[in-house]
């Protein structure tokens, strides 16, 4: 075990925690109200607001996955970055609305505004239910982060032992989300980030440094993980599947529960739009993270003999812990693999209370209890946080990680099935409920049957067009079969009711 | 009461537009997969790319800062 190593990460570790239980008292509320617990009072300024959803969604696995992509698939892993360079015009021009409206009803999730601007509850179930199962595994997969640099610190038992610091990890984090609410991610995301732009431009210099430049990085990288395979005859190819998992995973991002809630934690539409020019410094860091994949190839740390069990255990997700141990000191390790840790419990913290807030508003008090007080509600929501977290952490333990990676592979192809309810709704009032409850599920049902085709491995569907190959990202696909769906129903169901009201003489 | 949103000219300019250039150079990957121009060692695909994260932010910030008198009334309070 490395220990100067992990004790630098305990000490971060507890400090974070202590912040984590001190922040209920961060802007004091009544913590017995949902919109207190759940939003934060919606009192979030610029500053808080970008540490926030920086936190919230550059993720631990983020962190882990994208150079782990780059690292085992060369170029198409950099779809990230057109990913998150696509989201800000997006957040820029839909979601201060989405803020606006949820102030001035008292909504608390993107279910509750579906549900009244359409008058249909189904629909905000459906959205509801949508959230919830794209935000589980989700969750999972943050542990997934975690236990990858738990791993590379050295804690090489097997079986549950080798679980216990994960273990302890998310009870305390289950305790401040539980204390705090959504006050608590906020703090610490404040430590977080700062943490991560210090390992990520220390390892950005210190690595090209000990190759002797960028230069030397990319002349070692194989040619063909160089750049995207051109296109053959009668194929659009890797083209079109980097375009359309960049533009899907974009209009994806913001409509996942743990973002809505982040947004409209907010203080006003003007902060949303703000930070939507001030974010993309975190896509930057993204970006730059993302060559530590082929700075891991350079190094040839795969034939390394120290870290053969290291990636033996977590595959490619090994490649950036391995790097830095490769060229950081062991005290700097420490830090470097704290702010991944820490960088997972900001997100699974937001998760956890988006998923607890959709639960108790959209389904609970809608559906089940419409009589319980504020104070009920609210501590439904902080019981339903527990809950979900307890069941995130048997997931990571007792099942295979690949079914948590499959099954937010899916999350991504069902969230966007809501694009058209919560964005479009927005702004276009003649679309009709009923219709995009129609849409939504027969987009679940497509996007679903394609991923089944692809074994749930990969996202990217050959679709032909025309005896094009068009291959794509399957969510994409769905949705727009879906959006033809909600316009042609809506335009249908708006006719024949026309002309039902003109014939029993009402209209 | 109503959101700037809800009324047609309120805070928006013609900027806006602006905010479709970050779609249409991102989604025509053909034109950037490319090596050359290396920049610092760094091939095109990659350096561009990385540009554009600055430049998008560049347009979200000028059409922000352009619209930030129309919103200013009706936003509410809060920095």
């Amino acid at each position: 075990m490395n220990l100067t190593a992990t004790l630098i990460f305990a000490l971060i570790f507890v400090s974070v925690t202590v912040l984590g239980f001190f922040a209920a008292r961060w802007r004091a509320g009544d913590l017995t109200q949902l919109h207190e617990w759940g939003l934060g009072g919606r009192r979030f300024g610029t500053f808080v607001t970008w540490f926030l959803l920086g936190g919230d969604l550059y993720t631990a696995y983020t962190f882990i996955a994208v150079p782990a992509l780059i690292y085992g698939g060369g170029a198409i892993g950099f779809f990230a970055v057109p990913y998150t360079i696509l989201v800000y015009p997006i957040l820029y021009l839909v979601f201060p609305r989405l803020w606006t409206e949820a102030r001035r009803s008292g909504h608390v999730t993107a279910a509750d505004f579906v549900a009244a601007r359409f008058a249909n509850r189904w629909l905000g179930l459906a959205v509801s239910l949508t959230g919830l199962l794209a935000t589980m595994p989700y969750i999972a997969l943050q542990l997934v982060g975690m236990a990858v640099v738990i791993g590379a610190l050295g804690f090489q038992a097997t079986g549950l032992a080798g679980d216990i610091p994960l273990i302890i990890a998310f009870i305390i984090l289950a305790a401040f989300t539980y204390t705090s609410g959504l006050r608590a991610p906020a703090m610490i995301a404040v430590v977080k980030d700062v943490l991560i732009y210090i390992t990520v431009f220390a390892a950005i210099i210190a690595v090209p440094a000990a190759l002797g430049g960028m230069s030397h990085v990319f002349s070692a990288v194989p040619a063909a993980k160089l750049l995207l395979p051109v296109p053959p005859a009668a194929s659009l190819g890797s083209y079109s599947a980097y375009a359309t998992l960049a533009l899907g995973s974009a209009i994806a991002l913001f409509l996942y529960p743990h973002s809505v809630t982040a947004i409209l934690s907010s203080s006003s539409a003007a902060v949303i739009r703000r930070n939507a020019a001030i974010l993309p410094a975190y896509s930057f860091v993204l970006g730059l993270l993302a060559l530590l994949g082929f700075m891991a190839v350079a190094m040839g740390l795969g034939t390394r003999p120290e870290f053969a069990a290291g990636f033996a255990r977590f595959g490619t997700n090994y490649a950036v812990p391995a790097l830095f141990l490769a060229v950081f000191p062991s005290w700097f390790v420490g830090i470097a693999f704290a702010a991944i840790a820490i960088g997972a419990l900001v997100p699974a913290a937001i998760m956890s209370i988006a998923a607890a807030n959709i639960f108790t508003r959209n389904i609970w008090r809608a559906f089940l209890h419409p009589a319980c007080t504020d104070a009920e509600e609210a501590g439904i929501a902080k019981l339903v946080s527990l809950a979900v977290k307890i069941g995130a952490l048997f997931f990571i333990i007792f099942l295979p990680q690949q079914y948590a990676i499959q099954l937010q592979l899916l999350g991504g192809v069902w969230i966007i099935q809501t694009a058209p309810a919560v964005m479009l709704g927005l702004f276009c009032r003649w679309l009709n409920g009923w219709a995009l409850l129609i849409g939504w599920a027969v987009g679940i049902g497509w996007g679903t049957a394609m991923a089944a085709s692809l074994a749930f491995k990969a996202a990217v569907y050959p679709l032909t067009l025309f005896g094009t190959v068009v291959p794509g990202y399957a969510a994409f696909y769905a949705l727009v079969l879906n959006l033809v769906v909600s316009a042609a129903l809506s335009l249908l169901f708006a006719l024949s009711g026309r002309r039902a009201t003109a014939l029993t003489g009402e209209g | 009461m109503k959101a700037p949103e809800d009324t047609p000219s309120g805070g928006r300019t013609r900027l806006r537009w602006l905010l479709l250039a970050p779609f249409a150079a991102m989604l025509d990957v053909g034109s950037y997969n490319r090596i050359e121009p290396a920049l610092a060692g760094i091939p095109f695909f990659y350096w561009y790319q990385l540009l554009w994260i600055l430049v998008a932010a560049a347009i979200i910030f000028l059409v922000y800062h352009r619209e930030r008198e129309g919103h200013r009334e009706s936003d509410g309070g809060g920095p």
